[in-house]
């Protein structure tokens, strides 16, 4: 016998079956080739991405080495740097913020007082470009482009820097390393550092940040040096930088980007996937009389399997081929659509692995859904072609079909693994994808369950004829909720999320909250700021005294003991950073305590008891009671974990994660901060103007310019957001067009009869609108209201913020989404309400 | 002479919505090398279902099928479609031709399927003979109802089967039409010595073949020679 799989003969029945399918066939995996686009997109992006960074990382920091430091320059470190510095070129730059002063207006920005010839690889990029390095020959400065526009000032115009006045020599387009979302935050002016002294800003207490570029002869040598000294800049707590560290870290920052874009675009895939799958179940039950011949005519179960499953594969094959090519177009457009996000040119080549990739990860893909519907095949009994089996439904509950869904699932875990790099991550969106699609399918089947259930027999013919097409054999209904519902939810999940993150910072915007601060205020200007600010009319809603201390011991041990022994239940943390902290004698209104007591002063018997804020009590793990040494400024203060106290950290007010009791720090080296409310752009204007005016070393935080930029970048990285769920929209809308013309032939023979037997065009246009209606709706509220659970836990979870629910834009999706499926539904059915009842008739005799 | 198919007490019932519905009970016949067997009854009687059990298209309930001294109940579905493929040819009411192939390919098939090399003359040959020589590269689309029905009479005789199961073969055509079908149906039996069952409600078709079995409420009602020799002869 000659049953056994005789492949070249399976191969030529599998394209003589596909003869007049082909376009039919390509219609089920239309739905694949946007998300294998997106991906592809996303992966050749990436791997350029990579490369760029590799290629541009001597730009990115412009200096063989870099060594910086927040602390103030000791006699020995200032040795130490110029050690390193031995027949090397060096350069050095002052960052610290400040006011500047337009002639219309005043704004905090980034201050770089630059000496040297950095950068010595790439430019700082001007116009003209020659200003670049003309403006540290003299009283020239260089103004970030945001900033001109703002203040409307052009080239020549002047600026001024605490007590000095400078000359526009050029408009700064692009610093080394900088992006156009930095750009926004902290919008920089260069000064040469020859005239930064007389500025008036470098007092003592003011936060500078110095950095020290170094280019060696050899740039190699770089790296090895930084190995050495890497004990001597870690004892005066420097930081430090070689082209080859910033290599990995960018390369690390961007490859979360590219890894979360592709879980953007991954989801888009799984949404056609169920296009697929869908497709495939109803083109295999159109195929069960020809696969009843066959198995008739001698062919074996599993050979019929593997027609179909080749042809399946084929197709799948071609469609990821498209996409891929599709994405190696939408590439082009990657770097516009993300140039704010990116410190460097990205070039835009081919990506061969990419390509690869996207065509195996799509033909994987679409034939493991495909495969649902395939098994079947196996069990489609020759009994078909005397008539209907009346076992056929036996066919649906076979065991195989349970693990297809189980390499379904594990490939949906395994690939997301590979993205996400962490299996918590990984099983997170596993588990949210198959509840989102467990959802989905149960409230379809809850819909055709009801509406058989209670079906309103009364009901006009239209209405119950709309209704019973939900339930007619091979219904989209499943599919189409599923697809339509998931999309739904996807963009509704981006409308609150952003809203969200919105209102998160908008809190100011109302009522008496401050939306004004002043800080940086030495002690003796204190008096003189608020006067200042009464004089104008202005409220002092509140000042705070700050200090900067560092912790030196927890519960009895030093940093040094700790590092010494790692079993100690002391945590590092509580060393390596600065503190700043406050003193005051009661709680303000967005403090809670909620273990231990406060104490609003220094006790008789001279204890000090503090209060720490609760996450950062538990990050250091200290606990009610426990000791404390603080070292202000060379002074060690005692003290004991008084309270813990929880913040609310979205008011508007300065909070500490320590406060002291009055009576303590009243002495102490400190600044103060000032916080008014201020009730117009103009006023805010005239204050800042005053302010800087009499006192160049105070900077000022305006909240509703603080605002707008947020506003500004959570709409750049929304539209990289939208631009990538757009893949999963249009492939929504490509899944449902599809489902719509597969179901064509179907409603072509009903719509044929129900017009023989005297229907109007209008009446069957009104059973199309009815049943689309119900699917985009039902679709719609149940995607609505899975977003707003996940909207829920990435806030309560992930941004730990209040989930804040604004009904509009969700109720403006809802009426939008079921009018699309009705237009999509009706245009598509056009063509069958245009043929004459005759030819359909014809043809099926 | 041999015989070809032996049925033994053959039932088959369906369960459906909580309800048992036999269809057959209790069938015993046996069928000889190269005869011409009519199985005729009303509508429902239960004779396409025994058509189905007879060319191992489905399972009995009980009972057994002995085809070509093969024990056909006691085989896989995989190992009746090899039996299937080696000793039986079919013809149906509705032609059952693959509509995606061409009516040289359709006939090809089951040929193709046993890895047999050199086919197409034969197979031309055959299509030649049913009076079609020249719509072989025709879609079954293409093709009226009398000539889908000839295509699928060269693909059933294509691997010389040693029975012939045809189910209401005229069911779908004229009566001139049917008569030219027949025609060539008994004239390839006779020329093959092949064994040929009918199922039909036409008794002036089945009263061409040499034994009537009538079937009604699931039984065999009679068992009748009819006196005719048209096996190899029709009129």
């Amino acid at each position: 016998m000659h049953n056994k799989m005789n492949l070249p003969w399976l191969f030529t029945m599998a394209w003589r079956d596909s003869r007049r399918n082909r376009s039919r066939l390509f219609l089920f995996v239309s739905s694949i080739i946007l998300g294998i686009a997106a991906l592809v997109a996303i992966y050749s992006f990436g791997n350029n991405l990579r490369q760029d960074i590799d290629n541009q990382a001597a730009t990115l920091i412009g200096a063989d080495l870099v060594v910086s430091t927040n602390k103030p320059l000791t006699p020995v470190i200032k040795k130490f740097l110029d050690s390193i510095g031995k027949g090397a070129m060096r350069s050095q730059q002052k960052n610290f913020a400040s006011m500047i002063v337009f002639n219309s207006g005043t704004r905090l920005t980034q201050v770089r007082a630059l000496e040297g010839n950095f950068p010595y690889y790439g430019k700082i990029e001007t116009t003209p470009e020659k200003a670049g390095d003309d403006f540290r020959k003299e009283h020239f400065a260089l103004v970030d482009k945001t900033l001109l526009l703002q203040f409307n000032a052009k080239i020549g115009d002047t600026i001024r820097v605490g007590k000095m006045i400078f000359k526009i020599a050029g408009i700064l387009n692009k610093a080394p390393g900088q992006t156009g979302i930095t750009a926004s935050v902290a919008p920089v002016v260069y000064i040469p550092m020859q005239y930064l002294e007389q500025t008036g800003l470098m007092q003592k207490g003011s936060r500078i940040n110095s950095i020290f570029y170094y280019q060696f002869d050899r740039p190699e040598y770089a790296e090895k040096l930084a190995k050495r000294i890497e004990p001597r800049i870690e004892q005066f707590d420097l930081d430090h930088d070689t082209i080859e560290s910033q290599k990995r870290d960018t390369g690390r920052s961007f490859e979360d980007l590219t890894r979360f874009l592709s879980l953007v675009g991954f989801i888009a895939l799984l949404l056609g996937c169920i296009g697929v799958a869908s497709a495939v179940h109803i083109y295999i039950r159109e195929k069960i009389a020809t696969i009843a011949i066959l198995r008739c005519l001698g062919v074996t179960g599993y050979q019929a399997f593997f027609i179909y499953l080749i042809q399946i594969t084929g197709i799948g094959f071609l469609g990821s081929a498209g996409g891929a090519i599709l994405g190696a177009f939408i590439q082009q457009v990657l770097p516009v659509v993300l140039k704010d996000l990116l410190p460097v040119a990205i070039t835009v080549n081919i990506s061969w692995t990419a390509i690869f990739q996207g065509i195996a990860l799509g033909t994987i893909i679409s034939l493991l859904f495909a495969l649902l519907p395939l098994v079947s095949i196996r069990n489609i009994s020759p009994l078909n072609t005397l008539r209907l089996s009346l076992e056929e439904t036996r066919l649906f509950r076979d065991p195989v079909k349970w693990v297809v869904y189980l390499m379904i699932v594990l490939f949906i875990g395994i690939f997301s693994y590979i993205q996400l790099g962490e299996w918590r991550e990984a099983v997170y969106f596993t588990l949210a994808v198959l509840t989102a699609f467990l959802v989905l399918t149960g409230v379809s089947w809850a819909l055709v369950y009801l509406v058989r259930k209670f079906f309103p027999s009364s009901w006009s013919y239209l209405w119950r004829q709309g209704l019973a097409n939900l339930f007619r054999p091979n219904n989209q209904t499943i599919i189409l909720i599923v697809s339509i519902g998931l999309g739904t939810a996807f963009i509704s999940t981006l409308l609150l999320v952003q809203d969200v993150l919105l209102d998160r910072v908008t809190l100011s915007a109302s009522g008496n909250q401050p939306n004004m601060l002043l800080f940086d205020i030495q002690t003796n200007q204190k008096k003189e700021v608020s006067a200042l600010i009464h004089t104008q009319g202005l409220p002092v809603l509140q000042e705070v005294p700050i200090i900067t201390m560092r912790v030196e011991e927890v519960k009895g041990y030093t940093a040094a003991d700790v590092r010494k022994d790692t079993t100690l239940d002391v945590s590092r943390r509580a060393f390596s950073s600065e503190l700043r902290v406050t003193y005051r004698d009661s709680l303000t209104d967005s403090e809670k305590i909620t273990e231990g007591k406060w104490f609003g002063n220094i006790t008789p018997d001279g204890k000090i008891y503090v209060s720490l804020e609760e996450d950062y009590a538990r990050r250091i793990k200290v606990s009610v009671g426990d000791n404390l040494v603080f070292n202000v400024q060379g002074a060690l203060i005692p003290a004991i974990a008084g309270s813990i106290r929880q913040v609310d950290w979205n008011r508007i007010q300065t909070n500490f994660r320590v406060v002291f009791p009055a009576g303590v720090l009243e002495d102490a080296p400190q600044f103060h901060v000032i916080l008014t409310r201020v009730p117009s752009v103009e006023v805010s204007a005239r204050i800042q103007q005053a302010v800087v005016r009499r006192f160049p070393n105070i900077s000022i935080i305006d909240l509703d310019l603080v605002l707008k930029v947020l506003d500004e970048i959570l709409n750049k990285i929304g539209f990289v957001i939208r631009f990538m769920a757009a893949f999963s929209i249009i492939t929504g809308l490509i899944v449902l067009i599809a489902s719509v013309l597969i179901s064509k032939y179907q409603r072509i023979q009903e719509s044929v009869l129900l017009r023989t037997l005297g229907a109007s065009r209008r009446q069957i246009i009104f059973i199309t609108i009815l049943e689309y209606f119900f699917l985009g709706a039902l679709a719609a509220f149940t995607g609505i209201l899975l977003s707003i659970a996940a909207s829920w836990a990435l806030a309560h979870f992930t941004f730990e913020t209040d989930f804040i629910f604004k009904p509009m834009p969700v109720i403006i999706l809802f009426c939008l989404v079921p009018a699309l499926t009705v237009l999509i539904g009706v245009i598509n059915s056009r063509g069958i309400l245009n043929r004459p009842p005759l030819e359909v008739l014809r043809r099926d005799g | 002479m041999e015989t070809i198919l032996n049925i033994q007490n053959l039932s088959k019932s369906y369960h459906s919505a909580g309800h048992t519905l036999h269809v057959l009970r209790a069938i015993n016949f046996s069928v000889e090398e190269g005869s011409a067997l009519a199985i005729v009854g009303p509508s429902g009687s239960g004779k396409t279902t025994l058509l189905g059990l007879c060319a191992g298209l489905d399972r009995a309930s009980s009972g057994t099928i002995e085809l070509n001294k093969i024990r056909i109940d006691q085989l896989s579905e995989d190992q009746r479609a090899q039996l299937r493929n080696q000793y039986v040819g079919f013809i149906f009411q509705n032609f059952q031709l693959l509509p995606t192939l061409t009516a040289l390919e359709n006939v090809m098939v089951p040929l193709e399927l046993r890895g047999e090399k050199d086919i197409r003359k034969r197979t031309l040959s055959l299509l030649e003979k049913v009076g079609l020589a020249d719509r072989v590269h025709h879609y079954p689309a293409q093709l009226s109802g009398g000539e889908q029905q000839r295509v699928a009479l060269a693909r059933a005789f294509s691997t010389g089967p040693k029975i012939l199961f045809a189910d209401e073969p005229t069911g779908n055509l004229d009566v001139e039409t049917s008569a030219k079908v027949m025609k060539l149906i008994f004239d390839l039996n006779k020329e093959a010595g092949t064994t040929l069952i009918l199922v039909t409600h036409d008794m002036e078709l089945a009263s061409k073949t040499q034994r009537i079995i009538r079937i009604k409420g699931g039984e065999i009602f009679s068992d009748e020679k009819t006196g005719s020799v048209a096996n190899h002869g029709y009129a």
